[in-house]
């Protein structure tokens, strides 16, 4: 397999709180992985500090054989990274078809793929379709979450960043989500790095998970282990296997 | 009625000028959060290079009035939203990520900068411009009063249709406008989804600064004398208007202009035109104690 995302030695400072304490993560072509990880551990500064805002004070973030540590964010993302981000931000005075187009400006572009990608999305969510005319801030949480994910599909990414997109919302919504993401690697082969604390779903999910506490990399491996392994179902899992 | 019918003429002229200024205004604080106070002299600036240009125009031998004025009206455009673009890169963009007051007095400063840098280059005395159109319509005659619409008139009307049309099709429309409107309501996003929110920020300087230059040329053009000063009160003006229509919202800013121009005007005509100013100024405060964020402005809490 051909590794898409490396990161090496990571350091994030906010100020002078080091949020991320050298952390090493790989993520291959084609796989899902998550991290999961307690609140404030560090995920979601280490998927903010891949897309370059706030950068990292030290370490390697290779993208595509590309070193991307140091470049502004919209470049980053230009190269393919598509991020739904922690709480959706949704665009929320503009409509659901206006937040779509705005995701597809990491896609080639043309009309012909720009239709060809709404299409698609709005086949894995036929409620934004519905909703296309409304305004992205009426919708509830659960279809924002979806135009959240819709918006980073138009723009054909290699790697899709997922924070959290089960946060706060009712668990059939949650599966809805959590098979799309699946089928879309299954049947087109799209990199995922998920961000969860739902630790359950995601390493049901994913392919292989790392644990992340006070930004530090814990424990990391196939999925079906560390879902198997006593001391993560104790720290992580309790009060709920809600299958 | 005659009279009534003559007021709304001038007002909706004046307030066309106002519209266009406050836009400008209206789009920075929409984008980057702070009051560009320069945003007046930008507009003097504006109306400077539309003089330079026309008396140029005219003395290389382009004596066609309308086109002499079509093509200031481009120069005056490019060369003020080049100023606009320079302001911004050099006072506001570094400090950014300063406290809030910051930019706020780096305006300040910049407003009284190039006043006094105009006021030394070009001089202190008003410039007159020969009143290049004349004539117009009666429209209705009697009573002893005669209701006109002069060509300049329904110049300054019809531009500021046609500018603000093409304005509202390129921020509702255009790729370009999308990404305007994504960094206004989320920056961060915005370069998540690969906008260069520099870029974007720097363009909506560019484009505030040249509606401001169009306001520069016909206000230039409608009361034929502009001086270093004229900045300061057409930009207190506009900017009254931008804050009476909802500060951030655009279309607020083109209804807020022309109630500026039109209240101002009616003042003027049926009471005393000492105190034009402070009737403007007085509905101000009125509608900012009933509607805090401006007749088009959305209120501060939004449903997260």
């Amino acid at each position: 397999m051909k590794p898409l995302l490396t990161v090496r030695g990571v350091e994030t400072y906010y100020g002078a709180i080091r949020a991320l304490k050298g952390v090493d993560i790989d993520v291959f072509e084609g796989e899902i992985v998550t991290m999961i990880g307690s609140n404030g551990a560090g995920k979601t500064t280490l998927m903010n500090t891949v897309c370059g805002d706030p950068r990292a004070r030290s370490g390697r973030i290779v993208f595509d054989g590309r070193d991307i540590t140091a470049m502004p964010t919209h470049e980053i993302m230009r190269l393919s990274i598509a991020q739904s981000p922690e709480g959706r931000r949704i665009f929320p005075r503009m409509t659901v078809y206006e937040n779509l187009l705005m995701g597809a400006l990491l896609g080639p572009g043309d009309d012909a793929s720009i239709k060809e990608d709404l299409a698609t999305v709005f086949g894995l969510f036929p409620v934004l379709e519905r909703r296309q005319g409304q305004r992205g801030g009426t919708l509830s949480g659960g279809e924002q979450q979806m135009l959240a994910i819709g918006r980073a599909l138009m723009g054909r990414p290699k790697l899709l960043l997922l924070d959290e997109p089960s946060l706060g919302l009712a668990p059939l919504i949650v599966r809805q989500i959590f098979s799309v993401i699946r089928d879309l690697n299954r049947t087109q082969g799209l990199t995922v790095f998920l961000v969860e604390q739902n630790a359950f779903h995601a390493l049901k999910l994913a392919h292989r998970g790392y644990v992340m506490v006070n930004g530090q990399i814990t424990m990391s491996g196939p999925a079906a282990e560390l879902l198997a392994r006593d001391d993560i179902k104790a720290a992580y899992l309790e009060g709920g296997v809600h299958a | 009625m005659d009279y009534f019918a003559q007021q709304l003429i001038n007002g909706l002229t004046l307030g066309s000028i106002y519209g266009l200024i406050a836009i400008g205004y209206t789009m920075v604080y929409g984008i980057v959060g702070m009051i560009n106070f320069a945003h007046g002299e930008v507009f003097m600036i504006g109306a400077f290079i539309a003089l330079i240009a026309v008396l140029s125009l005219f003395a290389l031998g382009v004596t066609a009035v309308p086109l002499a004025l079509l093509l200031a009206l481009v120069i005056a455009m490019a060369l003020t939203g080049l100023w606009g673009w320079a302001i911004e890169r050099l006072a506001y963009r570094p400090l950014r990520n300063s406290f809030r007051l910051a930019p706020l007095i780096t305006a300040i400063g910049m407003s009284i900068a190039l006043q006094t840098f105009v006021a030394l280059t070009q001089g202190a005395r008003s410039k007159p411009l020969p009143p290049v159109i004349r004539g117009g319509f009666t429209l209705s005659e009697g009573n002893g009063f005669a209701v006109s619409l002069s060509y300049m008139q329904i110049l300054i009307i019809v531009t500021t249709v046609v500018v603000m049309a093409a304005f509202s099709y390129l921020i509702n429309s255009t790729s370009l406008g999308r990404a305007q409107r994504a960094c206004e309501q989320d920056r961060k996003m915005a370069a998540l989804c690969g906008v260069n929110v520099d870029r974007t920020i720097s363009l909506t300087f560019v484009i505030g600064a040249a509606l401001a230059a169009v306001a520069g040329l016909m206000f230039l053009a409608y009361y034929g004398v502009i001086d270093f000063f004229v900045g300061f009160v057409a930009g207190i003006k506009a900017f009254t208007a931008a804050v009476l229509g909802g500060i951030g919202s655009l279309p607020g800013a083109m209804l807020g202009g022309l109630l500026i121009g039109l209240i101002e005007v009616f003042w003027a005509g049926y009471f005393t035109a000492q105190y034009k100013d402070v009737a403007a100024f007085s509905i101000l405060a009125i509608v900012l104690i009933f509607m805090p964020s401006g007749l088009l402005g959305r209120p501060e809490v939004e449903k997260v």
